[in-house]
């Protein structure tokens, strides 16, 4: 229970520090902003390594569906921290 | 690696997130801020992979293999002009990610990714559901995007009811399975019904509101994130899960502010409400409407001693972003003073048009949003209107019974002369007439997007 409270106490403590960070953010860059917390999503990889990795123990069908993620994951941490980066050397001021 | 040096690992890349979505506040510090944040995701993946719970790679490989290559493909082969399309599908990849990772750690019987009593159990349930309607919800998103699907609501009647139905459902269900009953058979259940519900959550809601419906499913997506994280008490899941939750609801708040609308307005009204009544195009427009032609226009350039573009979805259509931007060096090689002035919600996604000029190598301390640009119509010589419509609209500002009144608007008619480049008298997304192409100071120059810049560039230069 204790474990749950401290969790818990950690997501509300991230959602104000969210709201905070993303306030600052100006409307120019909403669209990287929208890739690249997109790309930090795809930290449910870290789920999906423990399940694809988890040989023998979990079963078939618990290498399959973590497979499915790590590549969906993948995907998504790839993909939203290039076309982020893509974006976001648009914006450098050129000198 | 014991337990706590893991977890020690992943407090560094939450703190690494933080201080990357911090970088992004400024376009200067903004690359460097995103390079972070994917350090933060090397840390947690490294370290994950070093867990001495990890028995097999086989399987891990071939994932990261595919869906790095699908990844790496799509980020570099996407045009800028089709962002919102691609963020609508990484946020459905996001949520489906967290789905699958659900799906295993509800069979798993121990390690682990397991879940532990009525919390991992209701955990489960919760990001099955939230994944699963994230995954379809992206999937029609970006078929609406994409032009797949048609972009006006698609429906029928009581499907708000019918939605409200399944959810219920899925509440019932949920809390079935964290009470320990139910097995495989029942998370089955749970996903399909979740999957129905992405859909038809989704489906009826016009083109108009898709900036809404990315933001908040990029809000789902995290929050997806961070209900995988309570399933096996994973701390960094829990932490960067809540920061994008956070961040995906902020940006649709924004959104529905610009477009002066309740977010319940836009996820459940779609159908029920009654566009233009008494607002006929025919008399609005009969007689008023002047036609131009770039030499007419060029003229009135190149005596302008500051000028105001403002781009909507229809630049993009046309990928004009290049010609506008030799447009406006033309001008200010003349001595023109060009700003452009956007409007929160211009395109599809929230910053689409400042992603666009970028690319056309436009210095963005020449973008300049609504609340910057609207004081200064007035002392404007002319404004260049872009395929942008109910962003201009003035029916926002004057006629109370209009569906739009309220939404705070670019005030281009205040402008000297506003030009309106656009194909034809057709109304936007709101399906309203625009009574600003009707006004004294307004011109009309028809054609398409790029074609017309082009034709004006073109006419400066030999009037030069």
């Amino acid at each position: 229970m204790d474990m749950l409270i401290m969790q818990i106490s950690l997501f509300v403590l991230a959602v104000i520090l969210g709201v905070e960070l993303i306030t600052k953010v100006p409307a120019t860059l909403h669209t990287p902003l929208m890739s690249g917390s997109n790309a930090i999503s795809g930290i449910t990889l870290v789920g999906a390594l423990l399940a694809a990795g988890s040989g023998e123990v979990g079963g078939l069908w618990v290498s399959v569906l973590g497979t499915a993620a790590v590549t969906l994951a993948t995907i998504n941490v790839v993909g939203g921290f290039l076309v982020t980066n893509r974006m976001l050397k648009m914006f450098r001021r050129r000198d | 690696m014991s337990l706590s040096f893991v977890n020690l690992f992943y407090l560094a890349s939450a703190v690494l997130f933080v201080t990357g979505i911090k970088g992004l506040t400024r376009p200067r510090t903004a690359v460097r801020g995103n390079l972070l944040a994917a350090i933060g995701m090397l840390v947690a993946v490294v370290v994950t992979l070093l867990d001495r719970s990890i028995l097999s790679y086989g399987w891990i490989l071939a994932g990261v293999i595919l869906g790095g290559t699908i990844g790496a493909l799509l980020a570099t082969r996407i045009q800028m002009t089709a962002m919102p399309q691609m963020v609508a599908l990484l946020n459905g990849f996001g949520g489906g990610a967290s789905l699958a990772v659900a799906m295993a750690s509800f069979l798993a019987p121990s390690g682990p990714i397991a879940a532990g009593g009525t919390i991992g159990l209701l955990a489960i349930g919760l990001t099955v559901l939230v994944g699963a309607v994230t995954l379809t919800g992206s999937a029609v998103a970006f078929g609406k995007l994409q032009e797949l699907l048609p972009g006006n609501p698609i429906g029928f009647k009581g499907i708000t009811l019918f939605n409200a139905a399944l959810l219920s459902g899925t509440v019932v269900i949920v809390a079935t399975l964290a009470g320990g009953n139910g097995g495989i058979g029942l998370l089955l259940l749970l996903a399909t019904i979740a999957l129905v519900l992405g859909v038809t959550l989704v489906i009826p809601i016009g083109g108009a509101d898709m900036p809404v419906v990315i933001a908040l499913l990029n809000s789902y997506s995290g929050i997806a994130a961070a209900a995988a994280g309570f399933i096996m008490g994973n701390t960094v899941l829990i932490v960067s899960g809540a920061l994008v939750g956070a961040s995906g609801l902020i940006l649709t708040r924004i959104m529905c502010v610009a477009m002066n609308r309740s977010l319940a307005g836009v996820l459940f009204g779609s159908l029920s409400e009654e566009g233009g009544e008494g607002m006929d195009a025919d008399e609005v427009y009969a007689g008023k409407v002047k036609s131009s032609s770039a030499e007419e226009i060029s003229m009135l350039l190149e005596t302008a001693q500051r000028v105001v573009i403002v781009p909507g979805f229809g630049l993009a259509m046309a990928q004009a972003q290049h010609a506008v931007r030799d447009l406006a060096d033309t001008l200010e090689r003349r001595g023109v003073e060009v700003i452009y002035g956007l409007h929160p919600v211009a395109g599809r996604m929230p910053g689409h048009m400042n992603v666009l000029l970028a690319e056309a190598e436009v210095d963005y301390d020449k973008m300049q949003p609504m609340e910057q640009v609207n004081p200064h119509f007035a002392q404007t010589d002319v404004v260049i209107v872009i395929g942008a419509n109910d962003v201009t609209n003035p029916m926002a500002r004057e006629d109370k019974g209009s569906p739009i009144y309220g939404m705070p608007i670019l005030d281009v008619d205040q402008a000297r002369t506003v030009v309106v480049v656009k194909r034809s008298l057709s109304p936007g997304f709101a399906g309203l007439p625009n009574p600003l192409f009707a006004k004294d100071n307004t011109l009309m120059l028809f054609g398409d997007g790029k074609q017309a810049i082009l034709d004006l560039t073109g006419a400066l230069n030999e009037a030069a």
